[in-house]
């Protein structure tokens, strides 16, 4: 019964990006792709290392290590408070559902191109994610103890004694994990201006330095790789301090309060409203008018160009995840293979997809097709990777089939329903990261809210952001009704869930 | 009636997660025979199926405990894997989508042997725990190989349906090496028995020469 479900959905999934994929813009534009692609792997081959600019990787740690523990310690507080009001989900919901580019290219309006800026774009969103992650981790933890406490204990001391010991190590895990994601956000900061390594990618891969940029991705890709080594609870202190001693300086962009009051009290506000005349129906006409043509010229066919792609994105990255996930798998792979295709798939993972993004848009010209390729090539190489771990955490039996056999017949049906868990997950990041794309070029709902930024139309801009979060709030929703149908909610969903080696 | 050697341990010890559970263990098996392995839980007797399916894995239609049904697929499919190394990959992969119809009538002989004809195309996962271990004997049955080893192959079902289970079995199968937990089941299936204590052997005797009271004993007095 279940079977048929699985099998239903997924077809239903394919035939939408059948469709859309009929109606994308998948086309290469670019007049000889295969002879910048010959000199971008000969870069990658020949990498050169004495150009690298050693602080834009202090700051690139710096930012992160700083962005990602105010946005932890706000989220722990957050968590709190999280299950016992309606408005805390809420805005903890906001602040992730907006994007750190957005934040990012919203901040820069307050306190110009400067370490605040990045500091926050980064803080603002993972505090909303950490909110939600470590209130649902509280929720999952074996409270027995809790209930065994004396009458009249303060809540201060049981949350000390009975719940936190019990879900710390699970914070602590999470949050080191965090700490790569937030390594890969400021290399998209950089893409807006921060002095980090994305930066430095961007200039090189406009300019086709490919060795250049070689280097700084290698050396991005190793401290991403050796980040058990460096970020452990004992090295956390130092790394913390230093990181705020080292901080760049910022790119002043005059006071901040009065960049502050100016742009929450007028640059904000919706131009038909800035009159302050709120007692005239004239003024409210012209405002349903103003928002009426934002609506019908911006927001729709952004959000369609953001879904289509998101679509066409998701089902690539399933079915490149069900192709790629016996790489990492010791039972399918052997012991020799595994450790080549793991290596393979955390390189692959570790890339930035806004970043693959741009630099096939280098390559291939602009339409969908370089977006659709970064997005389900990076998120099917997370979703495989997790895959592979489960697949050698099943207990096989005896006399289990082998290689193609076992794959299809046996590993492939028993993990379905993860495979789908994740999948559905990962549904809204798209959707999410679809519309930042816009950025890029493609007509997503990033490409309205650059636009608008550019022509420095702030109330145009939040409404646009104001839609992406409600595109993601819906497909969020949908893809939590879709598990639940599936009676799939309870599997594992996010990286530090998956079952370790 | 029994034949060549099929099984041969001299000594055998084996352990589970470096813990020792069997001792010194001496047991040959002649094609022909149908061996009865008891004793409690813990006493070994899975890790002891598991030396003898080491031996010959080829020659083994295998009924793992807790039946190791792949629950998202169907019934069919789940016995069709009893023949996987059989047919091409490209072959099973294109039954894995479209089964075919000659492989249906096939399965469905075997289901219907266990009563699951009806089954055939539900989930697995949607069995019920008598319902997937005839699943799991159903694989076994259409599996064919001669020598049969099955880890408490009935457990889940009541002693009739059991019976008639363990009946078909010896009807398919050559020789058969069975961890069982009904002594009565034991007495009348097989024709030898082998009790398992601490992981050593204590009885290795024909059925004839044992009455449920000399086994009960090992049990405290389980019926």
């Amino acid at each position: 019964m279940n079977r048929l479900a699985f099998g239903n959905t997924s077809l239903w999934f394919l035939l939408s990006a059948l469709l859309c994929l009929a109606v994308a813009d998948i086309a290469v534009t670019a007049l000889n792709p295969w002879a910048e692609m010959l000199r971008l792997v000969r870069g990658i081959l020949r990498p050169d290392i004495l150009s690298i600019e050693a602080w834009s990787v202090v700051w690139t740690v710096a930012f992160a290590v700083v962005g990602v523990g105010i946005g932890a310690t706000a989220g722990f507080l957050l968590a709190i408070a999280f299950p016992h009001f309606a408005a805390v989900r809420v805005s903890a919901m906001v602040l992730r559902s907006i994007h750190e580019l957005f934040w990012a290219l919203l901040l820069i309006q307050v306190f110009g191109l400067g370490p605040t800026t990045g500091v926050l774009a980064i803080a603002i969103p993972y505090a909303g994610i950490f909110a939600k992650v470590f209130a649902e981790m509280i929720e999952e933890a074996d409270l027995a103890a809790e209930r065994v406490l004396p009458d009249g204990t303060s809540a201060i001391s049981a949350f000390a004694f009975a719940r936190l010991p019990e879900v710390a190590e699970r914070f602590k895990t999470y949050t080191l994990y965090r700490l790569e994601c937030g390594l890969r956000s400021t290399l998209v900061l950089g893409f807006v201006g921060l002095p980090t390594v994305g930066f430095h990618l961007e200039g090189y891969f406009k300019q086709g330095k490919y060795a250049e940029a070689a280097a700084l991705l290698g050396v991005f890709y190793v401290l991403i790789g050796t980040r058990r080594l460096w970020a452990r609870p004992a090295t956390v202190p130092f790394l913390l301090v230093g990181s705020l001693l080292l901080l760049p300086e910022g790119i002043g962009g005059g006071s901040t309060l009065a960049n502050l009051a100016r742009f929450v009290t007028h640059d904000i506000v919706p131009a038909p409203l800035r009159a302050g005349d709120f007692g005239s129906l004239a003024t409210w006409s012209a405002f349903a008018g103003w928002l009426q043509a934002i609506v019908w010229s911006k927001v729709l066919p952004g959000a369609w160009n953001t879904i289509v792609l998101a679509q066409i994105s998701l089902v690539g990255m399933g079915i490149l995840a069900l192709l790629l996930f016996p790489l990492v798998s010791r039972q399918l792979v052997g012991r020799l293979g595994q450790p080549a295709g793991r290596v393979l798939l955390v390189v692959v993972r570790s890339t930035p997809e806004y970043m693959l993004a741009y630099v096939l848009l280098q390559l291939l010209g602009p339409s969908m097709l370089p977006a659709i390729i970064a997005l389900a090539v990076h998120n099917g190489a997370i979703v495989g990777y997790l895959m592979g771990r489960h697949a050698d955490a099943l207990d096989y039996r005896a006399d289990a089939p082998k290689g193609l056999n076992l794959y299809a017949y046996d590993t492939t049906p028993r993990l379905f329903g993860q495979f789908l868990a994740y999948s559905l997950y990962r549904w809204e990041i798209i959707v999410r990261e679809s519309a930042i794309f816009g950025i890029l070029g493609v007509a997503t709902l990033g490409y309205y809210v650059d636009a608008a930024i550019s022509e420095l139309r702030f109330d145009v801009a939040v409404v646009l952001i104001l839609a992406t979060v409600g595109v993601c709030g819906v497909i969020d929703a949908l893809s939590r009704w879709l598990r639940r149908e599936l009676r799939i909610p309870t599997l594992a969903t996010r990286l530090a869930d998956a079952p370790a080696r | 009636m029994t034949g060549d050697i099929v099984f041969d341990l001299k000594r055998a010890c084996a352990g589970y997660n470096g813990r020792p559970v069997l001792f010194d263990i001496d047991l040959t098996v002649r094609a022909g025979e149908r061996i009865a392995v008891m004793g409690r839980s813990g006493a070994g007797k899975s890790t002891l199926l598991g030396l003898l399916y080491a031996q010959r894995p080829d020659d083994v239609a295998l009924v793992p405990q807790a039946s190791a049904l792949v629950k998202p697929l169907s019934v069919f499919h789940n016995v069709y894997m009893g023949r996987l190394d059989r047919h091409s990959t490209a072959y099973n992969l294109r039954n894995l989508v479209w089964p075919a119809a000659c492989k249906v009538v096939e399965v469905r002989g075997v289901l219907k042997s266990v009563g699951l004809e009806g089954e055939i195309f539900s989930a697995a996962g949607a069995l019920s725990g008598g319902q997937q271990q005839r699943t799991s004997v159903a694989r076994a049955l259409y599996n064919g190989r001669p020598i049969l080893i099955g880890d408490e192959p009935v457990s889940a079902l009541d002693r009739v349906q059991g019976g008639e289970v363990l009946s078909l079995l010896k009807s398919r199968h050559q020789t058969l090496v069975l961890a069982l937990h009904d002594v009565n089941h034991a007495l009348e299936h097989a024709d030898r028995i082998v009790v398992l204590e601490h992981g050593r052997k204590v009885i290795d005797e024909p059925a004839s020469r044992l009455s449920a009271n000399d086994l009960l004993r090992f049990f405290g007095g389980e019926p």
